[in-house]
């Protein structure tokens, strides 16, 4: 009888009740935005030339033209355009850009004047850049949402972008304007306008709860997508954000599913009976990377994300693991312990032309290859766990953070923020924090309860 | 009811009995496998059934049910290969009795890494035990990585024993 229950056990892969046990209800897919003005004034310099830190924006409510009820707000499209510009002034108080003054502080414009602001009105308030705004409710339950840069000294209009958004996405909105005004003024990418997948952890160390959750880049539209019945691990965004890669031990076994946004459905990523870890997608979204222990002994695999054969990447004798792919999608970095400890390796796409990028003393684990392709980030393990940044050649070792135990670097849409988790000595309570690629700016991210494994996904599409 | 206390009273004599093998010098050549004296567990009808956890750690000793590691090794040495005698004793007594080797990290490791590496020294104490004698096919292995650890401090003590293979018979 034993026999028989063990056989059945090691042949049959999980059957779809049991897959799908540990999965709360389905978290809706987001809504399109739809883009409406294309940016203007972009021959235009901005006027100010000091340090961008030092950067003062005003950013009063949006106007409405008339305040209609809506579902982003219980008190109508004026008390919105508020909201709007509270969420832009915190995204770029709380990632340490420039010197935002929020609508709470300021007074609040009129509908007429988004187009032609009142620069006497503005003028004393030392802000080198104004931001103005607008929100509508349209007829169909959607609203379009203006967002307009103005340069004060030279009192004209930097650029300027529209978006329909369904109500739920009003968020979006807001991000979208925090992108522009950022992208404007620094020079960067865009990174707000993007979500966060993590673990969400409770209990105590020894029966730590292991959620998969997701969150809007501010924190915002916190949803949890296991119930916590069974241990769920290291999460991965698809570029196109409909569906999650991570491990879970649900049968009993850890193994890598992807979790479909929409309907809630999550399907074996390789149906087999070995242990699966460290999902990971490639850039265009057709590929999935894992690693597979056989007999003990962990390789990096890639198969197909529509699923069929898997290709064997690495076959050392030591634990190959992780990956994570250049933007181009021609090389890998990942982890070996091929020399006698965990060190960072770099091979082409096809598994061809292996060799070690680490060479720094210690350990050095998680390589995750920036979105810009110009670093890698990874966790050095010297003593302490620290995030740290290399060039894709293992040059310039740079050290991002100092703690006890930092680990697992997940880069901004932008290649210019690293987020992380941190564990805490004793208690083993994690959270998740960021830092700025020049070492700047590290602070927790609120989350509702403990977090790990965080993965930032690309901007929005 | 009287039997009952004898039962129990047996049951502890069995335990104290593994105690004092697990004491024994190292350089002592493992009892044959296929000597059943040396394992004097008479089944009884109110202890725990065979091949419950309760049986097997009777029969074998608790301390002999988890192998430890040093830092980032899967080795099994002279101590480790000791238990996992004992333990193949009572896998070779008991042929129908399916168990699972859990591996397990400390916390001074990286998520993804550690459980590769728990997977390894599961598969290191299944390795042995199947040199041993014992059908793969009856050992299953599962790595937790560092998500399981039975000692709580952050501290070199709490690590080592935090690096282990637990066994675990299949009910």
């Amino acid at each position: 009888m034993k026999k028989l229950f063990f056989a059945s056990f090691a042949l049959i892969a999980a059957p779809l009740a049991a897959q799908n046990q540990d999965l709360g209800q389905p978290v809706p897919e987001g809504g399109e935005v739809e883009t409406i003005e294309e940016g203007e004034g972009l021959s235009v310099n901005v006027s100010f030339e000091g340090n961008l830190d030092d950067l003062g924006i005003a950013i009063p409510g949006f106007a409405t033209d008339a305040n209609v009820p809506t579902p982003a707000n219980q008190n109508g499209t004026a008390a919105l355009g508020k909201e709007l510009a509270r969420v832009i002034t915190a995204d770029l108080k709380n990632n340490g850009l420039f010197k935002p003054t929020g609508p709470d502080a300021l007074p609040q414009p009129g509908f007429g004047e988004i187009t032609a602001p009142n620069f006497g009105t503005w003028s004393n308030r030392g802000a080198e850049m104004l931001v103005h705004g607008y929100v509508r409710g349209r007829s169909d339950g959607k609203l379009t949402v203006g967002c307009y840069l103005y340069d004060m000294a030279l009192q004209s209009q930097l650029v300027r972008e529209g978006w329909v958004v369904p109500a739920a996405d009003w968020r979006r909105a807001a991000h979208k304007c925090a992108d522009l005004i950022y992208s404007r003024l620094s020079g960067e990418s865009p990174f707000f306008d993007s979500r966060i997948a993590y673990i969400a952890e409770t209990g105590p160390k020894d029966n730590r709860s292991k959620r998969l959750a997701i969150m809007d880049s501010d924190g915002a539209n916190h949803r949890f997508i296991t119930t916590g019945r069974s241990t769920a691990l290291t999460p991965r965004y698809s570029p196109d954000y409909r569906q999650l890669l991570y491990l879970s031990y649900v049968d009993g076994n850890p193994r890598i599913y992807v979790y479909d946004i929409g309907t809630g459905k999550q399907t074996l990523v390789v149906q087999n009976t070995d242990p699966t870890f460290a999902p990971r997608w490639s850039p265009d979204g057709r590929h999935v990377l894992y690693s597979m222990a056989v007999g003990g002994n962990t390789d990096i695999y890639r198969v197909s994300a529509r699923g069929g054969r898997s290709e064997r990447l690495t076959d050392t004798p030591g634990i190959d693991i992780g990956g994570s792919y250049s933007p181009d999608g021609r090389q890998i970095v990942f982890e070996s312990d091929r020399s006698g400890s965990q060190q960072i390796y770099i091979m082409n796409a096809d598994g061809s032309n292996q060799r070690r990028l680490s060479f720094f003393g210690g350990r050095a684990a998680t390589p995750e290859w920036s979105p810009r392709g110009d670093q890698v980030a990874f966790t050095h393990i010297a003593g302490n766990f620290r995030i740290a940044v290399m060039s894709p050649a293992g040059r310039n070792l740079r050290y991002l953070t100092n703690s006890w135990q930092d680990e697992a670097p997940t880069w901004a849409p932008n290649g210019r923020i690293i987020q992380y988790f941190r564990t805490e000595r004793g208690s083993g309570r994690t959270s998740l924090w960021q830092v700025d690629l020049t070492g700047e700016n590290e602070r927790r991210l609120p989350t509702p309860v403990d977090a790990s494994d965080p993965a930032w996904g690309p901007i929005l599409p | 009811m009287n039997t009952r206390f004898a039962a129990i009273m047996l049951l502890a004599g069995t335990a104290s009995l593994a105690a004092c093998q697990k004491k024994a010098p190292e350089e002592l050549p493992p009892p044959p496998m296929d000597n059943t004296d040396t394992t004097p567990v008479t089944p009884i009808a109110t202890g725990p059934g065979v091949g419950s956890q309760q049986h097997f750690t009777d029969a074998v000793g608790m301390s002999n049910t988890v192998i430890y590691f040093d830092t980032d090794r899967f080795n099994v040495d002279s101590e480790d290969a000791a238990k996992l005698q004992r333990q193949a004793q009572y896998f070779a007594q008991y042929p129908d009795v399916m168990f699972t080797v859990e591996g397990h990290c400390d916390e001074r490791g990286t998520r993804d890494y550690n459980l590769a590496l728990g997977e390894r020294r599961a598969n290191a104490a299944k390795n042995y035990l199947t040199s041993l004698g014992i059908p793969a096919s009856r050992i299953r292995t599962l790595s937790y990585g560092k998500e399981r650890p039975v000692a709580l401090g952050s501290d070199e003590g709490s690590w080592a024993q935090n690096r282990r293979a637990a066994t675990v018979t299949i009910n």
